[in-house]
């Protein structure tokens, strides 16, 4: 029997798309009987307290949350945020119900015995409710109590090899796409240069001294599956510079519309019949620079105006195969709306390789660069992307010591109100009036 | 429930600390046809929504089938998949960006159990545990926020939102019909902890109201400088306030014209609650996009700028992502990204097709950018 009437939530057990509602069910029912012998850390009817108090929200249309304040692990600055219930004495068993975000490992991918180890601390010492995963990308464990927050910490670092997240005014969980693990569109390894980058930084991911939050997102190529360049305040996606591979022979099975070679790698086998495929429609029609040209059977794409936009490779995937000279572009200072409006990343770098050999130190030294001037200039709160909307994007390239170039703009300034710096006008700007009054009378 | 301890010692908390160590390595976690081929695969196909194979240059195939998930999830859940992972993956699975579950097996003849498997669970509720979809030109999973399930400034739910989404778009999750993928996202309030700035539709939970004043407890509870500097419109100014019975207190005075409801002030103080019943509500934002293909990156517009919060199933809202789905499945190019499609009909056809009321909420006021949205041309469809 429930602990509380949820008519509400009831009905969104119905409808085929997976109900979090009959979950939270059985997994207060699982607490309840306790077949395994758990000795509960914190309350056992705290997932019904939490079925309880969403109930509430649905009927008044109001959350019953209140932010935490500081509760947290000795020593970290972040990986927890505190929470607490505004309605305690009819929901005891959430009255103390923290998160804490848990480092995810890159790609997430998991071994079954990795995710059963952390369910069974997490029915011991926690709520048994969790996020896979959060917006950033942690592993969230939602709901416990102060007290238990050391004990899992401890158990994380000490018998499961494994850190918290960040959260607050420092480096944020880095995340990333599958990249090279399983996508041929993957232009380098997201996952080394994102579990080597986190553990690099991992003084800026736990103990807060930025003036507000740093993402990274690494992207294996410009499809941007994690969304980099709208969601990372330093967004790292895959790109090449030399040409697209062409398999003619398999050019030509697109053209003939050979089943084995289905536009788009399939994603158009739906109920909609789009008619056969047509290289000239579908390709070359819609290349953002036209550089594509299909003449006696035989596909040439003008590498130099390719923009590598990935259309016509998404399009044929076993004909055309990204370049040999991989690296990856840096693009700065995406973030959602808050304050002045949403920004996407602005392209600070064209083209880095990535060397894991000498520790990414093309890299690491932009990143670096980056952070000195954002923490010596930044505003408490104020993200990159707003520090370089305050003091100019010439004053980036300034501090990271990267020439100007015209890539580095969607076209050039509208408005001549160009500040020249003294240096650079020659003479410098003190005059002598005196001498200037000789040849120019009052 | 008698406290067990680690061996953590409150007094001595740096005694065998151990910290800075980072996730764990993904190497561990890969199963064997993924690191014998990382690095060196040669194309992939969808096969049928939801399913996937990918062919390595060495002629190895792997197999995935994707299913959606809520994100919000049990440990109960997490060991059925579990369960699904021992018996046909050999102890191996993954989830993607989007909330999704992958199940990769390293031959063929493994998909047909794995499917029939994942496809025969269900909650006691009715709804299926492992939908398998979420593939190629439809709708995948939905990235969202917590809502009311656990944070403190949500101006609607989360989960249910995207339970009631997902529910009217299920079809799609399981078809490819549309003229490319359509990414759906959920943020609760405005700070967009889920990011929706550049989806294809975007469900926004938004507050309406600033926030109100518990003068008696504020100064009790709350650091006011805090306060003060947590508001992004500098809205928020230390005031004197006198109560009911006379007494004078130190609080604070919101300019409530220049409130734009984030909560970011309740975070800091909790004497500044802003949640209403009738202030609370839905936005909806569409056309924008993340990927480089074709056309740049793009912000998603503000298309409906208030629905209220109608629990527990939003049917005004579910009804205008249908609109917006409907329409543009039958109206767009293939490989055309919603925000294409608009931006090639134009949006003032966009409102027309997808049943949509045009309000002068819809027009931008904020700031300079704003500006840049107005049209500054005399080409335009009647």
């Amino acid at each position: 029997m429930a602990k509380h009437e949820t008519p509400l939530l009831d009905e969104l057990e119905s409808g085929p798309w997976p109900s979090f509602v009959s979950d939270l069910k059985q997994q207060a029912e699982v607490r309840a009987k306790n077949e395994k012998g758990v000795e509960f850390q914190i309350p056992v009817d705290c997932v019904d307290d939490l079925l309880g108090v969403m109930e509430l929200s649905y009927k008044h249309g109001r959350t019953h949350w209140k932010h935490g304040g500081i509760v947290g692990v000795f020593g970290y600055g972040g990986g927890v945020i505190g929470r607490y219930c505004d309605q305690p004495q009819a929901f005891p068993g959430v009255e103390h119900f923290h998160t804490m975000r848990v480092n995810q490992p890159a790609g997430k991918y998991y071994t079954t015995d990795y995710l059963k180890k952390l369910t069974e601390l997490w029915d011991f010492r926690g709520s048994g409710i969790t996020n896979m995963h959060g917006a950033t990308g942690d592993i969230i464990l939602l709901g416990t109590t102060t007290a238990q927050l050391e004990e899992v910490f401890w158990t994380l670092t000490h018998d499961y090899n494994q850190d918290l997240g960040g959260s607050g005014s420092n480096l944020r969980t880095p995340a990333d796409c599958l990249g090279s693990s399983r996508c041929e569109y993957s232009c380098y390894d997201t996952a080394a240069l994102c579990y080597f980058l986190t553990n690099e930084y991992q003084d800026e991911l736990h103990r807060p001294a930025f003036p507000y939050k740093f993402k990274f997102k690494f992207d294996g190529c410009p499809n941007c599956c994690v969304a980099s360049i709208a969601r990372s305040d330093m967004s790292f996606i895959g790109t090449w510079k030399d040409g697209i591979k062409i398999d003619q022979d398999a050019v030509a099975k697109y053209v003939e519309n050979d089943p084995a070679y289905p536009a788009n790698a399939g994603a158009f086998k739906g109920s909609k019949d789009w008619g056969p495929f047509d290289l000239e429609k579908e390709v070359l029609g819609l290349c953002p620079t036209k550089c594509m040209k299909y003449e006696n059977n035989k596909l040439s794409i003008d590498n130099a105006n390719c923009t590598r936009c990935m259309h016509c490779i998404n399009v044929m995937p076993r004909a055309l195969k990204i370049g040999d000279d991989r690296g990856l572009s840096i693009l700065v200072g995406a973030k959602a709306p808050i304050l002045d409006g949403a920004q996407m990343g602005s392209l600070l770098v064209p083209f880095v390789e990535v060397n894991p050999d000498n520790d990414y130190e093309e890299i690491t030294e932009v990143i670096e660069n980056v952070w000195d001037w954002w923490m010596e200039e930044g505003k408490n709160r104020e993200r990159l992307g707003e520090l370089i909307m305050r003091q100019g994007f010439q004053k980036l390239l300034e501090v990271t010591g990267i020439d100007p170039m015209p890539q580095h703009v969607a076209y050039p300034r509208t408005n001549p109100y160009i500040f020249w710096k003294e240096d650079e006008v020659e003479g410098g700007w003190e005059r002598d009036v005196e001498e200037y009054r000789k040849h120019h009378q009052r | 429930m008698a406290f067990i301890s680690t061996g953590y010692n409150p007094e001595k908390p740096m005694e065998n600390r151990i910290t800075d160590i980072g996730p764990r390595d993904h190497n561990e976690f890969y199963p064997p046809v993924i690191k014998n081929n990382k690095g060196k695969w040669s194309h992939h196909e969808i096969l049928e929504p939801g399913v996937l194979v990918h062919v390595g240059e060495s002629g190895d195939e792997v197999y995935t089938v994707r299913c959606g998930g809520a994100r919000l999830m049990s440990t109960t859940h997490i060991n059925e998949i579990c369960e699904i992972a021992d018996k046909h993956c050999d102890g191996y699975v993954r989830f993607t960006t989007r909330n999704n579950i992958e199940f990769m097996v390293d031959s063929k003849d493994k998909l047909e159990p794995l499917k029939n498997e994942l496809a025969s669970r269900k909650f006691d509720g009715g709804s299926y545990k492992f939908p398998i979809g979420g593939t190629g030109a439809g709708v995948t999973n939905i990235v969202h926020t917590q809502g009311w399930a656990h944070c403190h400034t949500p101006a609607t739910d989360a989960s249910g939102t995207v339970k009631a989404t997902m529910d009217e778009l299920f079809s799609d999750f399981q078809d490819m019909r549309l003229p490319a993928q359509l990414r759906v996202s959920m943020a609760c309030c405005l700070n967009m902890c889920g990011a929706v700035h550049c989806s294809d539709i975007a469900i926004l939970g938004y507050h309406r109201k600033p926030p109100m004043l518990d003068h008696e407890y504020l100064d009790k509870v709350c650091e006011i400088p805090l306060a003060v500097s947590a508001c992004p419109t500098a809205a928020i100014k230390p005031a004197k306030q006198t109560l009911a019975n006379g007494t004078e207190v130190k609080s604070v005075a919101v300019k409530n014209e220049r409130c734009m409801y984030c909560g970011n002030c309740y975070t800091m103080c909790p004497s500044m609650p802003l949640a209403d019943t009738e202030g609370d509500g839905i936005v909806l934002m569409a056309g924008g996009k993340v990927s480089n293909r074709i056309s740049d990156p793009k912000f998603s517009k503000v298309v409906v700028a208030f629905l209220p919060n109608e629990m527990p199933r939003w049917p005004s809202m579910t009804d205008a992502i249908n609109k917006m789905v409907e329409a543009y499945a039958s109206g767009a190019n293939k490989y055309e990204r919603l925000g294409d499609w608009a931006d090639r009909i134009g949006w003032e056809k966009f409102f027309e097709v997808c049943e949509l009321d045009f309000t002068h909420h819809l027009i931008d006021d904020f700031r300079q950018q704003a500006y840049m949205s107005w049209r500054q041309s005399t080409q335009f469809k009647f």
